[in-house]
């Protein structure tokens, strides 16, 4: 039962404390720096599946090797983030790209002002 | 109950029924991800679409959306070490670790109701605009998730004062921590897709 005697957790100690780190760093990039807004959001982004994976391999076990690796399901866990990139990244995609909504009312105008031109013939 | 035991490793490995559940658990957490996945999409598309209600910029605030961030990550940590003293063999360690976790939960949770009570008297409502609506479900699904957490490790401490740490024991306790630090991997996409680009677009 007594394998891991390590009294201090090291792992977990790095773990939170690059993860306050990069919170704050976050923070600054979004709130404090100069970059453009895209630039801002897609810093940010980044900073933040940093920050999963910090989560994700120092504190949820995902390497240790007494679940013998065999038992943490990586391409389950994989395919989720997957499956989620696209789920967002097509939804914004097709809601934002998908159709013109100016264009669409300027075309209805120029087919309401031809039907005017072809009633007043 | 798998006939044979391990002998070594960590106690909630040690049976095949353990390692089964917690295989279990982890594609439980990847159709979460999924899920989570559809209501940060609705959020993205209708990001904007506030209609009369405020705009997020005018509501969120860094320093208490920064407090929750801290009190999560926090638990987050605090649930390691719950996990670190478990396998140590200290029940007493995990017991306190576990309620410190819950504790720091809580507060969370005091801050999110607190938040969403001021918004409401903001003019922002569940009803009150499409990006609105997006906002609440997307936290509020999140906010529910934590509630439950809180409930269930209640309940696993009361199990643990009685039964001890065994093979099943520990195998809960350790399922609850893949639980509560998932959790935090989904607060880390709500605090930056959702108020910090909502305060700085």
């Amino acid at each position: 039962m007594a394998e891991h005697t390590k009294r201090i957790p090291v792992q977990h100690i790095v773990g939170f404390v690059l993860s306050i780190t990069l919170t704050l760093l976050a923070v600054w990039a979004a709130l404090g720096s100069n970059l453009s807004t895209t630039w801002i959001i897609v810093s940010i982004m980044v900073l933040a599946v940093i920050q999963a994976g910090i989560q994700l391999f120092m504190f949820m076990h995902m390497t240790e090797s007494e679940s013998r690796n065999g038992h943490v399901p990586w391409n389950m866990m994989f395919h989720g983030f997957v499956l989620a990139a696209i789920v967002v990244a097509g939804s914004l995609f097709t809601m934002s790209f998908g159709h013109d909504h100016n264009g669409g009312e300027h075309n209805q105008q120029e087919q309401q002002e031809q039907h005017q031109q072809h009633s007043g013939h | 109950m798998s006939s044979h035991e391990l002998k070594s490793g960590p106690l909630e490995y040690r049976t095949e029924q353990g390692q089964m559940n917690i295989l279990g658990f982890w594609i439980f957490l990847g159709a979460e991800i999924v899920l989570f996945s559809t209501l940060f999409a609705t959020y993205a598309v209708l990001f904007g679409r506030t209609a009369d209600a405020p705009l997020p910029g005018e509501l969120f605030e860094p320093g208490t959306v920064l407090i929750m961030t801290f009190l999560l990550l926090t638990s987050s940590f605090t649930c390691g070490i719950s996990i670190h003293e478990m396998r140590r063999g200290s029940v007493k360690g995990l017991t306190t670790w576990l309620i410190i976790t819950l504790l720091l939960g809580l507060g969370f949770l005091g801050f999110e109701i607190y938040e969403f009570i001021h918004y409401e008297h903001e003019g922002a409502t569940l009803q009150s605009s499409a990006f609105w609506s997006s906002f609440f479900v997307l936290a509020g699904t999140h906010g529910l998730h934590v509630t439950l957490g809180i409930g269930w490790a209640i309940l696993l401490l009361l199990q643990l004062a009685k039964r001890g740490l065994t093979p099943v024991t520990s195998r809960k306790v350790f399922i609850i921590s893949l639980y509560w630090h998932f959790l935090d991997v989904v607060w880390i996409f709500i605090f930056t897709s959702v108020y910090l680009i909502g305060m700085v677009v």
